[in-house]
């Protein structure tokens, strides 16, 4: 699988579910194992309106979908796989007006579980937010293979 | 987020809607709180806006994240006998079981208050209480 067929995948995906859809959410890199993810900066998820920070959830939200979203590049055929915890430290606010981006890697991958690992961060660099995540290995055939064609293009 | 003139306000006659308008994240999605005597229950409405899975379908992840993430911090600057912002250091959050498109619920319990920091533990639920469908604990940093 070549990184652009990866991407392709990550947003078909991705646009399946309504709220990452919602917030904007698209995938701009991906390799494997590993993707980058970009959340736009929106009035409507700010969590503090005297500042204009969107709110930790968006965040949450963000990095849950990266992350959940990563085993596309790691695994060659697609698997829907359920979150089983998320743990997040919160380094800084995020600067208002400025898309924030997610950077989420599969470091390990077995037959059960998936171990993730995500950084948001903001142009320049710094970083908003660690995460760590285990997801659930349920098998591709607890997805209905018509949703699977759709995320793997091979419904045309 | 919110003003020592809406949170007294908020105190006096239990109704959120001033302090919720207030932040648009909490309208984004369609959080809501009632109190009943001394307890808070948060409520996030069934709402397709929220939906992740779309195959079962259920409440993306996230929003459910988001949900309790927000919930602790309005429990926390409710609980405190002075105006002071939480602002969240942490969160760890454990999914047990779908979240359906559905109504769920939260509650929230302060672990532990220091000077500084405080250690909130969040249940939320949709059917029943005694069958959660995440649980989650956050630290906050409370400043004056």
């Amino acid at each position: 699988m070549n990184n652009e067929t990866r991407v392709d995948r990550v947003n078909r995906f991705v646009n399946t579910l309504n709220q990452a859809r919602e917030l904007g959410l698209t995938a701009t890199e991906a390799g494997q194992g590993y993707l980058v993810m970009e959340l736009p900066y929106s009035d409507r998820i700010i969590g503090n309106p005297d500042t204009g920070v969107i709110h930790g959830g968006a965040i949450t939200t963000l990095m849950d979908t990266a992350s959940g979203s990563v085993m596309i590049c790691a695994l060659d055929e697609f698997e829907l796989c359920p979150t089983l915890d998320l743990r997040v430290d919160y380094m800084r606010p995020a600067e208002p007006e400025k898309p924030v981006f997610a950077r989420a890697e599969a470091y390990r991958v077995t037959r059960n579980i998936i171990f993730t690992r995500c950084e948001a961060y903001q142009e320049g660099g710094e970083t908003i937010a660690n995460c760590v995540g285990t997801f659930m290995r349920i098998g591709k055939e607890a997805t209905p293979k018509s949703y699977r064609d759709l995320i793997t293009g091979d419904d045309q | 987020m919110t003003s020592p003139d809406i949170l007294s306000h908020t105190r006096e006659t239990g109704d959120f809607t001033r302090m919720l308008e207030a932040v648009p994240y909490a309208k984004w999605v369609g959080l809501q709180c009632e109190r009943f005597g001394d307890d808070l229950i948060f409520r996030l409405p069934r709402k397709d806006e929220n939906l992740g899975n779309p195959i079962l379908p259920a409440i993306h992840g996230g929003v459910i994240g988001g949900f309790m993430e927000l919930s602790a911090a309005i429990y926390l600057m409710m609980s405190q006998d002075t105006f002071r912002i939480p602002r969240i250091v942490d969160f760890s959050l454990d999914y047990l079981r779908a979240g359906l498109n559905r109504e769920t619920y939260a509650e929230c319990h302060l672990t532990r208050q220091g000077n500084r920091v405080a250690n909130v533990m969040v249940t939320a639920w949709q059917k029943s209480r005694a069958q959660p469908i995440a649980t989650a604990r956050a630290h906050f940093l409370l400043e004056d």
